[in-house]
């Protein structure tokens, strides 16, 4: 490439790629995100009514013979509604108070392929609408992470970036000593232009830097469950106990595309959720994070309402999700689901996903949440202060 | 980012060429730059880009051609081949009978937990096969394209659980590879991992299962926006029947649990199967654009340029889907040689790890182990993480798996007095950890790695002189991103350039 094809590919490329995120404003104080957001994806979408179950519809178990979760079985948190027996584990937090439930959430058009509706969600971007940057990249752009943090964000488990994509501080890893005893084998560079020579760079970047800030921390006590979610649960915990915080961890749980034999498979997920986020919080209580965090799940859309031939479920739209922490006000929030008004057998949302996301934005963290979700969506108001 | 190599041999013969074509010109002569011989940065190119991690021999051979020669040279049907698909045995379980469900359903579960188990340790001979045959291959780019229509026309060892019938769908897969798109299309979807895969069987008359008919519109031939979702309902109707016999997991069409009734998919109506719903699909010029745009995704660059993108998928049209018509328009298209597109695309975890043994000309005792490595850097051949495959580009490298990957390398640099076990220490992304999980299991039993060793004394009898500057030129497909410290030894200088970034890229 000669000097000119050089200096045309330097403006093709946007200068905002070549500019640490604390250029673009006032650094944000530290102790905006002293409090920690944890997102937990339940990928290839979780069936919400088999989550949160409407026991007391009759609908519910029309449509569903095969698959409804028997009356007698739920976890009855109201007189309409409760928990999938797999789900035990979070009933302790649903009596703290500590546990919300929301209904409904989905967007408007849904789009049912995993890929477009995941990349909806990770981008808060409407229907009809294609961006690139997560919605946790373009908060943390508008308001920086502090430098001395460790990272940003931090991946446990699937690689995809989903809410980081595009430019925010954030490594991915498996297992945090494993992690900074590889951490040698990197050597920060500086950009050149390249797209995919850069990408690799920043990488090298973040990890010298995460590898700095998440090491020193003390063994902890608590029991983590057995198979992957439980490891990711205990990575997440392990990076919490370093030298210098991070200001959001996304975990993901896989396996949820339920098409076919849904019981026994959802069944076995919902336990691994249930123990994980319990662990979770004896893990942030032995922090002392537990009041301090703010967890959310989420996931592409939910499923069906009809259950298909093959005792599964197909894609769906809207859905259940938990909220949970120390500083969170458990309960019911959106509306029940209304199985007798369905659109082309799904069910129709009541509370945008954007909400959930500028809740956390808003409330938890006290930042604008208009500019990052490119306009402005209700908060719920589900934390205690 | 690449740097001009003008003042080597190689590129002085080369723009000699240019010269001697120039001339050739000028004199009335019809002939054009294409006339010119290659020279090694772009014969590097053309078989970095279509093949496993080129080696100096290869490089040589190529560099004395011509660019059109050289494209023939990579898409020409290779008679060691071409009456079999593979040039390696396939494990001898491959002709074994299979138990079918309703068998297994039979079973007592210790012995429905062994049965599932050996195929499980199947799968694993199953991708020890496939890379072998990768590394060994005179068709390398044959292998490129098994890979890319086994990332396109995705099936999963997980879901579909019998390595037999993963080992046939690879089979198919190359036995098209390079042959015709529409005949590929129709036998896919036939297919019984796919079956299995996609639901299929269970997709029946007033009962439908969308996912393969949603499936093949998104991903295997529209992309996502060239249609509705009600033409996924009405293309599901029209699937219905297709199932497997229950005996032999042989496909079978099943009249009786088909819906006959009329259907209107992407505009037109009629009382269609499936069959008229593929044909319905192979007619939409999206088709073509979307199968073109994906292989420049994977030969040319990140970035499709949508007017070439038209023109060749116009061609691929003309041609009733040729495949190898497709492939020789891209790779002599000018974005393929262009010098911005040269170091742009990143290795995938199998082209990283086969490429490393070719080029570090490594032979493989142990073809399992390296099966760990890939399924740790995030591809587990035969169990690609879902319905769309591995996202690929600079998706592949995050901070855990660039560690691995530097952390393999470190493994074939390794001196003899630092053996030790690897295993424990082969990071696994989580994605591939949950959902591989029990097929890791399987492979995990026979632990630790045993990764071959780099011999430098032996490797560089091909090179001359202390620093031959040939040795980054084989290795790297740009100039290094960090400074080559000038006290190292060679066989430090080598590890040195595959450690560096750029030792990632293509």
């Amino acid at each position: 490439m000669n000097k000119r094809e050089f200096l045309k590919s330097m403006a093709a490329t946007s200068l905002a790629a070549f500019l640490p995120e604390f250029v673009f404003a006032a650094p944000t104080t530290a102790d905006t995100y002293r409090k920690l957001l944890i997102l937990v994806e339940l990928k290839g979408a979780n069936d919400g009514l088999n989550t949160v179950v409407p026991y007391a519809d009759a609908e519910y178990y029309r449509l569903r013979p095969r698959i409804a979760i028997k009356r007698d079985d739920v976890l009855q948190l109201t007189e309409g509604e409760g928990l999938h027996p797999a789900l035990a584990p979070l009933l302790p937090l649903w009596q703290a108070n500590e546990l919300a439930v929301v209904r409904g959430v989905g967007y408007p058009n849904p789009n049912l392929s995993h890929f477009r509706s995941i990349e909806i969600w990770d981008t808060a971007s409407s229907s009809e609408q294609y961006l690139q940057q997560g919605w946790l990249a373009r908060a943390f752009r508008a308001n920086p992470v502090p430098r001395e943090f460790a990272a940003a964000g931090v991946i446990v488990g699937n690689a995809d970036p989903g809410p980081f994509a595009g430019g925010s501080r954030t490594v991915t890893l498996t297992n945090t000593e494993q992690f900074l005893r590889q951490a040698r084998l990197a050597t920060p560079g500086r950009a050149r232009g390249n797209k995919a020579l850069d990408h690799i760079l920043g990488v090298e970047d973040e990890v010298v830097q995460a590898a700095r800030g998440l090491g020193g921390g003390a063994a902890l006590t608590t029991t983590f469950p057995d198979g992957p979610f439980g490891n990711a649960v205990r990575t997440a915990a392990s990076v919490l106990a370093g030298r210098e915080p991070v200001a959001a961890i996304r975990l993901t749980l896989n396996g949820f595309d339920t098409h076919q034999n849904q019981p026994g498979i959802h069944a076995n997920l919902l336990r691994q959720l249930g123990e994980g986020l319990a662990a979770l919080k004896a893990a942030l209580l032995e922090l002392g994070r537990w009041d301090s965090t703010l967890i959310l799940t989420y996931a592409e859309f939910g499923r069906r309402v009809q259950e298909n031939a093959s005792s599964g479920t197909d894609h769906g739209t809207a859905n259940a999700h938990f909220v949970l922490g120390g500083g969170v006000k458990g309960g019911l929030y959106g509306e029940a689901p209304r199985l007798d008004r369905l659109d082309n057998g799904n069910l129709a949302h009541v509370v945008d996903f954007r909400s959930l996301y500028a809740t956390a934005l808003q409330r938890w963290w006290g930042l604008d949440s208009v500019g990052p979700l490119g306009g402005r969506y209700a908060t719920l108001d589900l934390l205690r202060s | 980012m690449v740097y001009s190599r003008l003042t080597t041999l190689a590129g002085v013969l080369a723009l000699m060429g240019l010269v001697i074509a120039g001339s050739a010109v000028a004199s009335g002569v019809a002939t054009s730059a294409t006339s010119a011989t290659m020279g090694m940065d772009d014969a590097r190119h053309l078989l970095a880009r279509t093949g496993f991690g080129p080696t100096l021999n290869e490089i040589k051979t190529y560099a004395a051609l011509t660019r059109e020669q050289g494209v023939a040279r990579v898409l020409a049907v290779v008679p060691a081949i071409a009456p079999a698909v593979a040039t390696s045995a396939p494990p001898a379980w491959v002709q074994d009978a299979l138990r079918p469900p309703r068998e297994l359903r039979n079973l007592s579960v210790e012995d429905r937990r062994a049965y599932l188990q050996q195929q499980l340790r199947q799968s694993f001979e199953l991708r020890a096969w496939w890379i072998n045959e990768m590394r060994v291959t005179p068709s390398p780019l044959a292998e490129r394209m098994t890979l890319f229509w086994h990332n396109h026309f995705t099936s999963s060892q997980q879901k579909v659980r019998y390595a037999r019938l993963m080992y046939r769908q690879n089979v198919l897969l190359r036995e098209h590879a390079l042959g015709n798109f529409a005949t590929l299309l129709h036998a896919v979807s036939k297919d019984p991992a796919m079956i299995i895969y996609l639901d299929s069987a269970t997709n029946r008359k007033d009962k439908p299962n969308e996912n393969f008919a949603r499936e093949v519109m998104e991903l295997f031939t529209l992309g996502e926006g060239n249609y509705t979702e009600a033409d996924i309902r009405e293309a599901a109707r029209a699937f219905t029947g297709w199932s497997l016999e229950q005996d032999t997991m042989e496909f079978r069409n099943r009249p009786f649990l088909h819906d006959s009734g009329d259907k209107t998919v992407l505009g037109q109506r009629g009382r269609f199967d499936g069959d008229d719903v593929l044909d319905i699909l192979l007619a939409q010029p999206k088709a073509a654009e979307y199968i073109v745009g994906k292989m420049w995704r994977e030969f040319v660059s990140p970035e499709p340029e949508s007017v070439e993108v038209r023109r060749i998928a116009a061609t691929f049209r003309d041609s009733r889907y040729d495949i190898r018509a497709a492939l020789r328009e891209l790779l002599l298209s000018a974005a393929f040689w262009k010098e911005a597109n040269r170091a742009v695309l990143v290795k995938s975890p199998v082209e990283f790890v086969v490429g490393s043994l070719r080029q570090f000309d490594m032979s493989a005792d142990d073809v399992a182990s390296l099966a760990m490595v890939m399924a740790g850097l995030g591809q587990n051949l035969f169990a690609p993480p879902n319905v769309k495959g591995w996202p690929g580009g600079e998706a592949w490298i995050n901070s855990a798996t660039l560690l691995a990957r530097k952390q393999f390398i470190e493994r074939l640099f390794r001196t003899e007095e630092s053996l030790r076990p690897a295993f424990a220490s082969i990071p696994m992304t989580g994605a591939a950890q949950r959902q591989q999980r029990p097929l890791l299991l399987a492979g995990a039993r026979r632990a630790p790695l045993n990764l071959p060793l780099f011999e430098s004394q032996r490797w560089f009898t091909g090179f001359s002189g202390e620093r031959d500057p040939a040795v980054e030129r084989v290795l790297l497909a740009a100039a290094p991103a960090n400074p080559v410290p000038a006290e190292l030894s060679r066989r430090e200088w080598v590890r040195h350039l595959a450690m560096d970034p750029v030792y990632q890229l293509k």
